[in-house]
């Protein structure tokens, strides 16, 4: 199985995410200016910068042309995970529903937080136990989850809430504590915290390994099966 | 034709920017103010003014979070 990870100019965890990536599989940097996904299984959107967030965060990312491939790649059902700036990428493409807004108390955060398994199902949990919680950590300035009330209740409800900040961990003033969030039909997903930055024991946890071998796993049992 | 577009956090938005001025006037005493939030102006030649509402839409702003005006 191989991850393809989009860089764009001022991204600055992709290669985090591709030393993660290839901890489960294969895995290959893929240019913001090509039209081009180079055959690959799963498309990680990593952090960073990107086009130096000028206006909003992600909003000029969204319109790079690799992101028309990312588009048609998530309708045909194929797995985008988006990591922090690639989460707010994600959300200002409409592929993921609801944005990000700067941080309530205005600062930048980096620091380990416990988040909490809402589903240990699905591509992106699917490694996960129930009622588990992963220690990861998050690096951010714009970082508070928003989507209107009666959104987030249908969100809620179809099951799209993957992760949450526990409880008294929230970093950023994100509704409901969310931290992680999936499209309607599941294979688009996006996270604030680093799960790239979680992989190895001498970096104090492994748990975010759990989010690329979910990953790996659906592949291999849904795609190349 | 010159134009200006004003975006605004959408009301009922916790807009922490706007609180902090809004705390950090009366240290200066200026006392009085009410309801602070901060927004953008973006300032632009533009040939079909026409198109402003779409180019609103689709990048300037991001209609979930931001309500905004344009001036012409």
């Amino acid at each position: 199985m191989k991850f393809g990870v989009i860089r764009f100019p001022g991204s600055c965890d992709d290669i985090d995410a591709l030393q993660a990536a290839a901890r489960v599989g294969d895995a290959a940097l893929l240019w913001h200016a090509d039209h081009d996904l180079e055959g690959v299984d799963a498309v990680i959107v990593p952090g960073g910068f990107s086009y130096g967030d000028y206006l909003r965060a992600g909003a000029i990312a969204r319109f790079a042309p690799v992101m028309t491939e990312v588009e048609e790649f998530a309708r045909e059902g194929g797995l985008v995970l988006g990591i922090c700036n690639g989460f707010q990428v994600l959300c200002e493409a409409g592929l993921l529903p609801g944005a990000l807004l700067p941080n309530v108390t205005l600062k930048f955060v980096f620091r380990q937080v416990d988040l909490e398994v809402v589903r240990s199902v699905g591509p992106f949990m699917g490694a996960c136990e129930t009622d588990q919680r992963l220690s990861i950590p998050v690096k951010h300035t714009t970082g508070r989850y928003y989507a209107p009330d009666e959104q987030l209740d249908r969100l809620e409800a179809a099951g799209q809430i993957l992760l949450r900040y526990a409880p008294g961990q929230n970093p950023n003033g994100s509704l409901r504590d969310i931290a992680g969030v999936c499209n309607e039909r599941g294979n688009v997903f996006g996270l604030m915290p680093h799960p790239e930055h979680a992989v190895d024991p001498l970096g104090g946890s492994t748990d975010g390994l759990r989010i690329f071998e979910s990953m790996r796993a659906h592949v291999e049992q849904h795609v190349l099966a | 034709m010159r134009a200006r577009v004003l975006v605004r956090p959408k009301a009922g938005i916790l807009d922490p920017q706007g609180q902090a001025v809004e705390r950090a006037l009366p240290a200066l005493g200026f006392e009085g103010v009410r309801n602070v939030h901060v927004g953008r102006l973006i300032e632009l030649d533009v040939d079909d003014p026409g198109r402003l509402p779409e180019m609103c839409e689709r990048l300037l702003t991001n209609p979930l979070i931001e309500d905004y005006e344009i001036e012409q």
